[in-house]
């Protein structure tokens, strides 16, 4: 459940800015066999979306092959001071938000 | 006698079973080309692809496929009209041909992906861009894979 999120504190208005996160999931494939030969059930994030303050900036649709524990780096202009939203979404109702602030000048 | 015999058999039979489940969980499922560019043509339809403008950030050789860096990066303005809707980014020989699809718009300003993922063997990596007026640009990239991530045992 826990996620680390890196976002700058403080930007100037229009500068692009950072974004990473990590959240810690198995990130099960779907396609490990047991020792026996039973097939592991497959348990991944799928989704994971930002917003900034409400309006959506990025979002991805993650697949099997995306590591145990999802990391994403992408960018975004800061114009406004505000929050980040993040949101995963996976299998078995897996869900996990985080935020984070940012104040711009 | 025939009950000895029947009892040969069904030992021999088990050991053959039980000699068969490594060589099934060990054979690596595949994504083949085809497949690749089934998933490929689900994104892009009918559109024509061209190479470049796409970036792709990946070691030509790694150790361990579990967890492999990746950066992809499109050179884009990354302004109102001229922007990249999506990057797509597909490989070759995993189980599934889909690695991730990420979508940006203007206000992202600048196209760069980071990522981390898992490849199952020494294979392809393509990554494809969407741009704003709908073309699409692509890049592959050669990956040398030591030890195989997916598809191992779980213990």
């Amino acid at each position: 459940m826990a996620a680390l999120i890196n976002v700058p504190a403080e930007a100037r208005r229009g500068d692009v800015i950072e974004i990473r996160t990590l959240t810690s999931h198995i990130m099960e494939t779907g396609f490990r066999h047991t020792m026996d030969g039973a097939l592991v059930p497959r348990d991944i994030i799928t989704s994971f979306t930002c917003r900034y303050n409400g309006t959506e900036i990025f979002r991805a649709d993650l697949f099997p092959a995306i590591a145990a524990n999802p990391y994403l780096s992408f960018f975004t202009v800061a114009n406004e001071s505000g929050k980040f939203e993040f949101e995963w979404i996976g299998d078995n109702g897996y869900s996990s938000t985080a935020s984070a602030s940012i104040t711009v000048e | 006698m025939p009950a000895t015999r029947r009892q040969f058999l069904s030992l021999a039979g088990s050991v053959t079973v039980a000699g068969t489940i490594p060589i099934v969980t060990m054979r690596p499922l595949e994504a083949t080309p085809a497949m690749l560019s089934t998933a490929i043509r689900n994104v892009v339809g009918e559109a024509s692809i061209r190479n470049g403008k796409v970036k792709l950030d990946i070691p030509p050789l790694v150790e361990n496929g579990n967890t492999v860096p990746m950066t992809v990066s499109v050179a884009s303005p990354m302004t109102a009209t001229d922007y990249v809707k999506s990057i797509h980014v597909f490989n070759e020989k995993n189980p599934q041909p889909n690695i991730g699809n990420f979508y940006l718009n203007p206000a992202s300003g600048r196209a760069q992906v980071s990522t981390r993922i898992r490849l199952a063997d020494t294979q392809k990596v393509v990554a494809i861009a969407r741009l704003s007026d709908d073309t699409f640009w692509q890049v592959a990239a050669d990956v040398v894979v030591t030890l195989a991530a997916c598809t191992e045992e779980v213990n």
